[in-house]
């Protein structure tokens, strides 16, 4: 159970003030307009920035004492999510063990790894010889060697095309369910939602202001900015 | 994010200040005035200075003028071993300057080859390379390359649609230059002069060879006559008060005035010459690369054909020459490790500031990184040289000193070539390594050593060089018992010893380009085995 209670920040002359339950297990997708604060929730529970107040646990936890890495909590980018300079292999096997000293066992489960998110075969080569949804694959890949029960996904597919957003919409999905982790996804789009969620908080001005199953996702929501977001999706 | 910068960078620098500061005291303690009209009014220092702002100013117009049409031809041209070519003009900075002085005397000097082929015509050659004459000769040498380089990167990153369009809109090769060409190097030439300007002004190894007597002599050259010569160390610290106050002021105008070059752009698409290329634009483009090759290649083929005389192997069989040459090795690699050292310590705090946006603390603390702009290797040596010999003998540290100067001369490239790439480092995957718990030792294994092996070797490779081929802090602190190899071919020269000489150039031109190419390609093959 990841929780949000009253946890607020400051930046510049914005505020901000959150407080959200997420269910082990479930897949939430965090949406709203630019600005609302998704990003801001994702780095405050990842330690990037630090609350003024409020507390953020996990299993009943805090996790405000650790430093990014110490949380039990897994990171996907809109970009970026390589290291250009080290290979597919190594660049999975990171999240094993930050200085890459892995065990045999380890590096099995690395290759095993690449192959379930289909680039098994390019594993000794560098990102850039990659395309974009390759790319994300491997990010996916590591995220799943990492043993944390969360992952954080930052739009981690609004730069690629509608077919291979669906294809790792998929994948997300089933590497999830395969090893009962807890999502927390920022996405655009109301589809992306509806394919792989099963619930949805919406954001607006620094606040998460619905938290519902994703069946209640729909333009005629009673909260009108929600349902206007819906609608500009359809 | 919360980002804590390491502490060592601010060690480093506070160890960097306190080295450089307490020189300065030395100085400071033995000047005996410090009114700048006390030199003004003694009409040898003001001869001295007038002479190093002249020689200076004529330096970078000569130097900058020639580059501009030099480095016009060569970004539009296409030509066998242009690569190779403007390699070559970007490492002319770190030869070692008496190498060139060498070439040049082979074929410039009084009994060179130039002299001898107009005798051999019977015209009698009655002018002399000492003196104004070669300093500038050699200035030209050394700055006229680099100063090239710089324009035609500048050049470079003129967008390859707008050559397009300069067809499409059918202008000529005169109307492109004036229109598109010129506003992109106009704003570049403050830069480049700027630089070109203290260079040639704090310039000591080839004013040393080349000047001719107290008409030629500059600031830096008046420094270590007197301290090495007359003993007069209060005339010494004097005047290196006065130069560090001029190239302090200098350094000051040069920030004014420069912006920080173009970063090259992402695809390097070549230049092409769309549309009509007249025989006039040819040849025209060919006389400006073939004069800059002229200039700069045949004195290095002349070190390299003198060097391989009947005295070769009695220089070889010197005990003095593999001394020298040990010394030599010894301190270029500890100087230009320790200088790698200390850049990637001071960079590694200063680009968290950046990341925090403390910007102004970050450019501070780089910029004691380039106190040595501000006080020039000589100035420093004669500072510590005053410091130390109430203290100790002198020369028993000499070879220390001589590291830490001449480390402290490396370490502006060092800090220039890493500054960029180790900021663009964290600055793209901070999020990323802080998630994944990479800091400390894994961080420096897995990013820097692995993403930034290449400008790495190219920083310690031209320090390096720049260290093996220095003489501005061997000529305080060497003696019979320490002397490296430029040290060594300063001597033989002076001593008109011209064929041991040669030999020795040729073996100093020959060891820097290998340790130089060796650093790199060691680096290179490393990072291609960590790629497997």
């Amino acid at each position: 159970m990841l929780e949000l209670n009253r946890v607020q920040y400051h930046y510049h002359q914005e505020r901000f003030e959150f407080d959200l339950a997420v269910e082990p297990g479930s897949i939430v997708a965090l949406m709203g307009p630019s600005g609302a604060g998704k990003s801001t929730l994702l780095a405050l529970v990842a330690g990037f920035i630090e609350p003024s107040q409020g507390d953020i646990q996990v299993n009943g936890h805090s996790l405000l004492a650790q430093l990014p890495h110490q949380r039990p909590l897994s990171m996907l980018f809109q970009e970026h999510n390589l290291f250009a300079h080290l290979t597919i292999r190594e660049n999975i096997g990171l999240g094993l063990h930050p200085g890459l000293k892995l065990t045999k066992a380890q590096q099995a489960q690395v290759e095993q790894a690449a192959q379930m998110v289909g680039i098994g075969e390019y594993i000794d080569r560098l990102p850039e010889q990659l395309s974009g949804g390759q790319k994300q694959r491997v990010a996916l890949a590591r995220c799943f060697v990492q043993p944390h029960p969360i992952w954080l996904l930052d739009e981690p597919f609004s730069a690629l095309d509608p077919v291979i957003r669906e294809e790792m919409l998929t994948l997300v999905k089933r590497l999830a369910t395969e090893k009962q982790i807890t999502v927390v996804m920022v996405t655009h789009h109301v589809s992306d939602a509806k394919a792989i969620a099963s619930h949805f908080a919406f954001m607006r001005r620094g606040k998460v202001e619905v938290t519902e199953s994703i069946n209640q996702l729909t333009s005629c929501h009673n909260n009108q900015h929600l349902s206007a977001f819906v609608r500009a999706g359809e | 994010m919360i980002r804590r910068a390491p502490l060592f960078g601010t060690v480093v620098a506070a160890v960097i200040l306190t080295f450089v500061i307490s020189a300065l005291a030395a100085l400071l303690y033995h000047a005996p005035s410090l009114d700048p009209s006390y030199i003004w009014q003694d009409s040898y220092y003001r001869h001295v200075t007038k002479f190093s702002f002249y020689q200076a100013l004529l330096s970078t117009l000569l130097s900058v003028g020639l580059a501009i049409p030099v480095a016009h031809a060569i970004n539009k041209r296409h030509f066998k071993g242009k690569g190779l070519l403007l390699k070559l003009f970007a490492s002319t900075l770190v030869l070692p300057v008496l190498v060139g002085v060498f070439g040049l005397l082979a074929i410039y000097g009084n009994s060179g080859l130039l002299a001898e082929w107009l005798q051999h015509f019977g015209i009698d050659a009655s002018f002399s390379i000492y003196g104004l004459n070669g300093i500038l000769l050699a200035h030209v040498f050394f700055n006229l390359p680099y100063a090239s380089r710089l324009l035609v990167q500048s050049l470079e990153s003129i967008p390859f649609e707008q050559h397009k369009l300069c067809a499409h809109l059918g202008m000529s090769h005169w109307q492109k230059f004036r229109l598109v060409e010129w506003p992109c190097l106009k704003q570049q030439l403050p830069h480049v002069c700027g630089l070109v300007f203290m260079l040639c002004f704090t310039s000591f190894a080839a004013v040393m060879a080349l000047g001719g007597g107290p008409k030629s002599t500059t600031i830096e050259l008046a420094i270590y006559q007197a301290i090495k010569f007359d003993f007069d160390l209060q005339a010494g610290a004097l005047l290196a008060m006065w130069q560090m106050l001029l190239c302090g002021l200098l350094a000051l105008a040069v920030q004014k005035l420069s912006k920080p070059l173009p970063a090259p752009v992402g695809s390097l698409q070549r230049y092409h010459a769309f549309g009509h290329d007249s025989l006039g634009s040819k040849i025209w483009d060919g006389c400006w690369i073939g004069s800059a090759v002229l200039l700069v290649v045949p004195p290095l083929v002349m070190v390299v054909l003198s060097g391989l005389n009947s005295k070769a192997w009695a220089v070889l069989s010197d005990a003095r020459f593999w001394q020298a040459l040990s010394a030599s090795f010894q301190v270029a690699l500890l100087a230009s490790s320790l200088a790698l050292a200390l850049g990637v310590m001071l960079l590694s705090t200063s680009r968290i500031w950046r990341l925090n946006r403390q910007h102004f603390r970050a450019d501070k603390i780089e910029l004691i990184g380039t106190i040595i702009l501000v006080t020039p290797g000589l100035v420093l040596s004669t500072g510590l040289f005053l410091l130390l010999r109430s203290v100790t003998d002198v020369f028993s540290v000499a070879f220390w000193l001589v590291i830490a100067v001449n480390s402290l001369m490396a370490l502006p490239y060092v800090i220039k070539t890493l500054a960029q790439p180790m900021f663009q480092l964290v600055q793209q995957y901070q999020y990323l390594t802080a998630s994944l718990g990479i800091h400390g030792w894994h961080h420096l294994r897995l990013m820097e050593w692995r993403a930034l092996r290449k400008p790495m070797a190219h920083a310690l490779a031209i320090s390096f060089m720049l260290s093996m081929g220095d003489l501005s802090a061997i000529a305080l602190f060497g003696s019979q018992d320490f002397r490296t190899l430029p040290l060594y071919l300063f001597q033989l020269l002076g001593s008109y010893q011209m064929e041991a000489a040669a030999v020795v150039s040729l073996s100093l031109l020959l060891i820097s380009v290998l340790s130089f190419s060796l650093i790199e390609k060691l680096f290179k093959s490393e990072a291609r085995r960590g790629d497997a």
